[in-house]
């Protein structure tokens, strides 16, 4: 095999892996966008969609789009009982308080599922039926394809409904200033809930796909792409939506390419490297805002 | 009026540390201790060290910093490194091992504590989570540090037969903080956290004060690291993963940021509690989560603010008879 | 030569000109006024005097010595104290310590001497404990020094402030709204304090208010500012009675 069809692979390995991530960014950034906080547990949402798909296929013995609806039902419903419960009694708390508030939901999700699962990895098959396809001695897996075709139609529709609806516009309202939009009659309350419930059924997608790749489960697995994606919704510019769809694509290139060529243990230490470098050098990322405060 | 006060505070801590000292000694020594309250003996100093020098950034400079067992981790391996190579005496090796421990993790809280001087609040936590990660990503894979197999076979200089010195080294550390956050560098600090633009404004510099904390926690952190390679005689990087950075700030959050004291009651409590609820590690997680969300949103509630209130009331009364 | 010596001052947020060509003159020992409708950029100049924001161009001569780019705590430290529009004390630090807190570049030592409780560090505080609570008593708040800062009544906070600003031992002391939220009552009182810190302290006061009738009372000198840039400058007399004056506060 060539150093291109390598170099392609590893490419498109790392677009896969990437519009996953950019599909949880999308998560961090709306809810940071519009609650100003971020949502430490989003990650931990991620590992509570892919044991649903399992519960949904193993117990219940569903039928996988019926697993599938179940997971993003059950994601939908906790990351809008997670705001109504936790987050919205500390609406003007002091932002410290909020982060601890926020790990501590995440250790919460983490430590629940410890004890209804236990700490042993359980596998978990690809719920893709089709074996992928070859094109010019590139194998591309099913999964991957599923994964490209399933986040595009998130990110299209996602986009539509952010600029075309009154629901979308709302959202950017209240994004853009809470007191005001409030004053024009929009209900915060259920915009802030509407959020999060996007930002999390769109992870209990994720966590499918990422489940159907590496198809074994265990209460942290929704750590580690939980941080990436919000290292990538940080490089793409934190509160922008078009910016954790390219920040998400361009940390799983990195990523992907760097344990490739690189080095594997130090491919985490890199993507973490990219984000110190981000905030040193432009904190409000590639298409972000700055905030600053007044005086 | 207020220096006798503070030298009457002084004796009466004094006094408190030497009689739990005491107890602890001769409880130890009576062979009244079971094996697992004498195993818990020193994760508790370390816990303290960990968790007082965490409430300086925490609580008395108002950042969140979640990379505090990356500084341990750094204090741990250079602590062990020194004792794995020296084959001298505890009385000098270990010393020496303190020390540059300590400085070792000093000289990493440089190392963060100046890129972060732009960075505030939500983004600063994550940057101190991520070079917490990076450390341990480095450690993994050098070679001097044994990479992912890690160190073993480190003398234990500090399993409960010493817990004097250990004990010492606590005591010193919750003093010097103390004293730290009670000097003009202390309110520094403090009032960076209060109103970072306001402090400026009085002629604070606000990056000196913030790398200072960052270092002085650091430094405290080396030390824990030191103690505790030199306790359990093995060492992974895994160990010092981003679970250890919420653990400590979890002992911080029940004691209340900014209450040296709380922390201490804090770390005895959450390091023999969950020895004693026997399964603990299921459990343990568990704890920690509604430990962090109780605590939360009790702070932020009403009822906080009606139990402070009225607190204060009763103490300004308490002055104004003393006056 | 004048203590502050502003030359063609001016500030842009990208294309917006928020202070242009802002010039002033301030004498030693001077009351001054800066006043002017809202968003007018009096803030803004007090910003960029205290080094919040950079100007654009222009240079602010302070003794005879250039701060423009230096930062607030260095230009603190060359003598320009401030208080705030919005009150920004140290909510969860005692009274006392709010003082002490801006005492801080004066009285010294080292981290060493204070984790060790040396001599050194007993006798400093000790003497920023009785300079702290002398600046305190001049606003009649020595018996509130112990109470948290955050407790104490608007008033109150709006003093602990201006105390706070003396306490860095300035030249010029500059006063954002101090009278903002206040009644007539404790407005008046306000102002006499401010004539009595002035002779007191032996400093020179650049104020900014929006209402006019207010600072006329107390001010040698006013400088009126009108969409970013200077109107007209002289006493209050003459300032009071300009014709152009009237019509930016009132409109045509």
């Amino acid at each position: 095999m060539g150093i291109l069809q390598n170099i392609l692979e590893q490419v498109i390995n790392g677009l896969r892996s990437g519009s996953i991530y950019a599909l949880i960014a999308l998560g961090y950034t709306m809810v940071y966008g519009i609650a100003k906080m971020i949502n430490f547990a989003h990650g931990d949402i991620i590992m509570v969609g892919a044991y649903a798909l399992y519960v949904g296929l193993a117990i219940f013995h569903l039928p996988a789009v019926g697993a599938v609806l179940l997971s993003i039902a059950i994601c939908t419903i906790l990351g809008v009982g997670i705001e109504r419960i936790a987050y919205k009694p500390l609406r003007s708390a002091q932002p410290l308080a909020v982060l601890i508030t926020a790990i501590g939901v995440s250790f919460l999700l983490q430590s629940l599922s410890l004890l209804i699962f236990g700490a042993t990895p359980i596998p978990q098959a690809s719920i893709v039926g089709f074996d992928g396809i070859k094109i010019g001695g590139i194998s591309i897996s099913g999964i991957t394809i599923v994964t490209l075709i399933v986040t595009t139609i998130c990110m299209a529709s996602l986009t539509w409904f952010i600029n075309k609806t009154k629901l979308g516009s709302a959202m950017r309202a209240v994004s853009e200033d809470k007191g005001a939009a409030e004053l024009m009659g929009i209900d915060v309350n259920k915009t802030i809930s509407l959020t999060f419930a996007i930002g999390s059924a769109l992870a209990a997608i994720a966590g499918i796909l990422y489940v159907c790749q590496y198809q074994s489960l265990k209460p942290t697995l929704g750590a580690m792409p939980g941080i990436k994606a919000f290292v990538a919704a940080v490089l793409g510019g934190i509160g922008s939506v078009p910016g954790a769809m390219l920040g998400g694509i361009i940390l799983g290139l990195i990523e992907s390419l760097s344990k490739a060529y690189i080095s594997t243990e130090l491919s985490d230490a890199i993507v973490f490297g990219i984000l110190v470098l981000v905030l040193l050098i432009k904190p409000s990322g590639l298409l972000g805002k700055i905030r600053k405060e007044k005086v | 009026m207020k220096n006798r006060q503070t030298d009457k505070q002084l004796i009466k801590n004094i006094a408190i540390t030497i009689i739990i000292f005491i107890i602890v000694e001769s409880l130890l020594y009576g062979g009244l201790l079971s094996r697992q309250f004498r195993s818990l003996l020193i994760p508790v100093c370390i816990n303290v060290i960990l968790a007082v020098s965490l409430n300086l950034t925490t609580g008395f400079l108002g950042e969140l910093t979640l990379g505090h067992a990356g500084f341990m981790s750094v204090g741990a391996y250079t602590g062990a490194l020194v004792t794995l190579n020296m084959n001298l005496p505890m009385a000098i090796e270990f010393p020496v091992a303190l020390f540059a421990g300590g400085i070792a993790a000093a000289i990493f809280g440089v190392i963060i504590g100046v890129p972060v001087l732009r960075l505030r609040g939500d983004y600063l936590a994550i940057v101190t989570l991520a070079f917490g990660e990076i450390i341990k990503s480095i450690i993994n894979s050098m070679k001097i540090t044994n990479g992912a197999m890690g160190l073993s076979g480190i003398e234990l200089h500090a399993n409960y037969k010493h817990f004097a010195y250990v004990f010492a080294l606590t005591v010193i550390t919750i003093f010097a903080i103390k004293n730290m956050v009670h000097s003009r560098q202390g309110r520094a600090v403090c009032a960076i956290r209060d109103n970072y633009i306001a402090a400026e404004a009085v002629g604070i510099s606000v990056s000196r004060f913030k790398v200072m904390a960052f270092v002085v926690a650091a430094f405290f952190a080396g030390i824990a690291g030191v103690i505790y390679s030199h306790n359990v005689g093995t060492l992974k990087p895994t160990t010092f993963d981003y679970n250890k950075s919420i653990e400590i700030l979890v002992i911080v959050v029940l004691g209340g940021m900014g209450s040296i004291r709380g922390s201490v009651i804090a770390a005895i409590i959450l390091t023999v509690l969950p020895e004693l609820l026997r399964s603990a590690d299921e459990f343990r997680m568990l704890l920690y989560a509604i430990v962090l969300i109780v605590m939360m949103i009790f702070n932020s509630s009403q009822i906080k603010q009606r139990i402070l209130s009225s607190e204060i009331l009763s103490r300004l009364r308490r002055v104004k008879k003393e006056a | 030569m004048a203590l502050l010596e502003v030359k063609n001052l001016g500030i842009s947020f990208g294309g917006l000109r928020a202070v242009d060509d802002f010039n002033i003159s301030i004498e030693k020992g001077c009351l001054y006024g800066l006043i002017g409708p809202n968003g007018a950029g009096k803030t803004t100049v007090f910003n960029m005097l205290t080094g919040v924001y950079l100007p654009t161009d222009g240079s602010i001569i302070l003794d005879g010595n250039n701060v423009v780019g230096k930062n607030p705590a260095q230009i603190c430290q060359s003598g320009i104290a401030r208080t705030f529009q919005n009150i920004r004390l140290f909510g969860k630090m005692s009274v006392l310590d709010n003082v002490k807190v801006a005492l801080h570049n004066e009285y010294s030592y080292s981290l060493g001497s204070g984790i060790l409780h040396l001599n050194k560090y007993k006798k400093t505080e000790t003497a920023m404990n009785e300079r702290a609570l002398e600046i305190l008593k001049v606003f009649d708040m020595n018996e509130q020094a112990h109470i948290l800062s955050s407790n104490l009544p608007y008033g109150k906070q709006r003093k602990l402030e201006i105390a706070r600003a003396l306490a860095t031992n300035p030249k010029l002391l500059l006063l954002d709204e101090p009278a903002a939220g206040m009644n007539p009552n404790e407005t008046a009182e306000l102002m006499d304090t401010i004539s009595l810190i002035r002779d007191k302290f032996d400093i020179t006061i650049l104020l900014i208010e929006h209402d006019m009738k207010l600072v006329s009372g107390i001010c040698e000198q006013l400088t009126v500012l009108n969409f970013g840039m200077v109107l007209t400058t002289g006493t209050p007399e003459a300032v009071l009675n300009d014709p152009e004056v009237v019509t930016a506060y009132l409109g045509e």
